[in-house]
């Protein structure tokens, strides 16, 4: 679904934020693409609906090389998810949610029939009437999930989706996350910097340190194999939390 | 009052005009400017500090330069009048463009950053990021800055009367130059009020703005709101642009209408007057237009804006002919004459009084300095404080009597001319140059002191036609025959029938009294 082929994005005259980056995400797959801040990983993401074009190499999205396409038709296929979510603020739910059917020419009674499922889907029903400011933060980001959603894209990009929210907000969200990937046969990408919800949600990590990709495996490769010193820290880390928390636990 | 209440629709609504063609043309010019600047930092810095420095110019001085702008670029070559409305609506919108342009940069920027990335992610172009987006958002801070912009133009634009353009300016110059206070006040209010009203109705869309109602309608509602003002405005009887064109269409046929003009103040207030009393009875209308800067007055003669008005030879041989003092009275008069036929322009001759520039002090003053003519000031000016006009420290007259007589005064005050006798009687100053013809001088009882080695140059009444109707025998028949027959003390008595405190005359009632009381004989 989307091949990275050696891209490379440079900021200025020598600080990359990109480094030869070369990995391939299959259909269907959800891929977490874990690091620090600063290590590149949002701007790997933004490559795929060209937020970012990349100095170097090429990505290619469904068989075609992006640059190819025009950025805004592209973007209108692809699912956008941020972690301030950024619901525009003068319009209600529903219109939010319609915000891409509505660049696509939607009919008023398409719009309307697909954000009262998009609602009922999120488990939102009623908000449709209302204002973002009247949302909780995870409301709103269960929203910014349905206005992703609305156009029906085949491939989703979140970018640190669940950063902003409470703990047990942020467990059923991932929760639905994952359900809706799945009924709806998504390829999903999605920025994070925590471990826990990389090794529990995705079915491969890939781990962008300084700039570069240093691994890409399941879960259970990357803690069984780790393939340099950063990743096995990593990994040693997430294991050491484990064993601390059930040690609390008992 | 009355009348004063009627005469306000024709004023109003031209001031309205001025008002709403400076703001939509600054809002045409500063939303597009704000939309490409906002975003780069290095270029609004730059913009910003221009729309500010501009924003620096007084008024007055921003728009008198207009006119210069105007008439030296022939009219932006379109033929433009440097007089009136366009000089007036440029300098307005330079004006308006400040605080529309500042907001309009602050909205946009403070739209947030989340925001715009997630809407260009979801596949907004440009030009719908702007619309959907950027643009709402920033509104009600852009609505902030025109209703600003609103307040500063209706207030600004009442200095609009000097460079030939009608508005509430007329009534606040006219009012404070012959000292009708009532005039000044119709004015001052109708100015608040019309802000007042701007504001509110702009407050309203403004607030709808914030409520999240659909701003689109609100911006139709004033959108609407222009377009009928506009519409209904003509036929509250605004003069139409079309006039001039009109007037030189008319040119070779018979005159049978004149525009005449003065200057700022009450004696020219009277004379035009007079002029107009005296071509009606000819039956040859005449449009006045009053309370025109000095020397705009002179080019809006030379260029055919306007026909005919009083002008004063020393003015001219100074002003305009660069000369120096110390000519006599006779031989200004011929020189002057003769330049003006140079310029196709036709003196009438003096009317019988001379305007002078003459130092006045009280009499007691006089008195205890023992000063008979300006030499005898020359010993104690260096405790003594001088309050002139506008013009007055600007001009050759000044120089030249400081040189002739070895003046130095320790102090010098500008004061509008309505207060400049009061400020000389009140003790403020010790000194003013005061006008010959002025009836105050008598009335505060002043002395002015003698020029005996001819420092102030003689400044002889006259009448002047434009090129249109010098050859023109209706109109000399209508007014030649007021040379000669205004005397000094018949000036001054009608100048104070209008500048006194109490029993006032208005300029009208003045020139009517000054027509009989001269015994003008009817045409030729």
């Amino acid at each position: 679904m989307i091949e990275f082929a050696a891209v490379s994005k440079r900021f200025g005259a020598d600080t990359w934020a990109v480094r030869g980056v070369s990995l391939e995400i299959a259909e269907g797959e959800l891929v977490a693409v874990l690091g620090e801040s600063g290590s590149g990983k949002t701007t790997l993401v933004k490559m795929v609906n060209r937020l970012v074009d990349a100095d170097e190499g090429k990505v290619v999205v469904a068989g075609r090389d992006v640059r190819a396409t025009d950025a805004v038709q592209l973007r209108r296929t692809i699912g956008y998810v941020i972690q301030q979510v950024g619901l525009l603020p003068h319009l209600t739910i529903a219109d939010n949610i319609a915000i891409v059917p509505t660049l696509l020419g939607w009919t008023p009674a398409a719009k309307a029939a697909r954000v009262a499922e998009l609602l009922t889907l999120i488990g939102l029903p009623d908000v449709g009437a209302r204002f973002p400011d009247q949302l909780s933060g995870g409301q709103r980001q269960r929203i910014g999930l349905a206005r992703a959603l609305a156009a029906r894209p085949k491939l989703m990009l979140l970018d640190e989706p669940f950063g902003a929210l409470d703990p047990i907000t942020r467990v059923a969200l991932q929760g639905e996350l994952r359900r809706i990937h799945k009924e709806l046969a998504l390829t999903t990408v999605m920025v994070t910097h925590d471990m826990v919800e990389a090794l529990t949600l995705a079915d491969r990590i890939a781990v962008m340190y300084r700039s570069e990709l240093r691994q890409v495996g399941t879960p259970a490769e990357l803690v069984a194999n780790p393939a340099d010193d950063y990743v096995a820290k990593l990994m040693g880390m997430a294991k050491h939390q484990a064993e601390q928390l059930a040690g609390v636990t008992g | 009052m009355n009348e004063l209440v009627r005469g306000l629709p024709p004023l109003l609504a031209a001031h309205l005009e001025l008002v709403l063609v400076a703001l939509v043309a600054a809002c045409a010019i500063s939303l597009p400017l704000a939309i490409a600047v906002a975003s780069r930092p290095r270029l609004a810095l730059p913009v910003v500090t221009v729309a500010g420095v501009i924003q620096t110019i007084p008024g007055l001085a921003l728009l008198a330069l207009m006119v210069a702008v105007v008439a030296g670029t022939h009219g932006f070559g379109v033929g433009l009048s440097p007089f009136g409305f366009p000089p007036a609506v440029i300098a307005l919108t330079l004006y308006a463009i400040l605080p529309i342009l500042r907001n309009a940069i602050t909205g946009l920027r403070g739209v947030d950053a989340a925001v715009v990335e997630a809407a260009r992610g979801l596949g907004m172009t440009q030009g719908q990021l702007l619309r959907f987006v950027q643009l709402p958002l920033a509104a009600p801070v852009i609505a902030a800055g025109v209703r600003t912009a609103t307040v500063w133009t209706v207030g600004a634009a009442t200095l609009a009367t000097p460079v030939g353009q009608v508005c509430l300016g007329n009534y606040i110059f006219a009012g404070l130059q012959t000292r009708n206070w009532e005039m000044l006040l119709v004015g001052v209010i109708a100015s608040a009020g019309l802000a007042i009203v701007l504001d509110l109705v702009l407050g309203a869309i403004e607030h709808a703005l914030a409520q999240r109602e659909r701003p689109w309608t609100a911006g139709g509602v004033l959108a609407a709101l222009i377009v009928l003002v506009l519409a209904v405005l003509p036929r509250l009887g605004v003069a139409d642009a079309s006039a001039p064109a009109v007037a030189a269409h008319r040119a070779a046929a018979k005159v049978t209408h004149l525009r005449v003009g003065a200057k700022t103040y009450t004696e020219q207030y009277i004379l035009v007057e007079v002029l107009r009393q005296r071509l009606a009875k000819a039956g040859i209308a005449a449009d006045v237009a009053q309370s025109l800067g000095s020397t705009v007055v002179f080019d809006a003669l030379a260029s055919g804006q306007i026909d005919a008005y009083v002008e004063y030879s020393g003015t001219l041989f100074i002003n305009e002919m660069k000369r120096a003092a110390g000519t006599p009275r006779w031989r200004v008069l011929v020189d002057v004459e003769a330049w003006l036929a140079q310029r196709g322009i036709r003196s009438l001759g003096s009317l019988g009084f001379e305007n002078a520039y003459a130092l006045a002090v009280k009499r007691p003053t006089a008195e205890r300095l023992h000063a008979k003519q300006l030499a005898d000031l020359a010993p104690h000016a260096a405790e003594l404080a001088i309050g002139g006009d506008y013009e007055w420290f600007g001009r050759g007259e000044w120089a030249s009597v400081r040189a002739t007589y070895d003046l130095h005064f320790a102090r010098t005050a500008t004061f509008d001319p309505s207060l400049l006798y009061d400020a000389v009687a009140r003790g403020e100053v010790d000194v003013i140059s005061a006008f010959s013809s002025d009836g105050r001088i008598a009335a505060n009882d002043l002395v002015t002191l003698a020029d005996p080695l001819g420092a102030l140059p003689p400044y002889d009444a006259m009448i002047l036609l434009g090129a249109r109707v010098a050859d023109d025998p209706d109109v000399a028949c209508a007014l030649a025959p007021l040379s000669g027959a205004i005397t000094v003390d018949l000036m001054r008595r009608a100048n104070l029938m209008v500048d006194r405190a109490d029993d006032k005359a208005t300029p009208a009632a003045a020139a009517a009294w000054l027509l009989q009381a001269a015994h003008v004989p009817d045409g030729c």
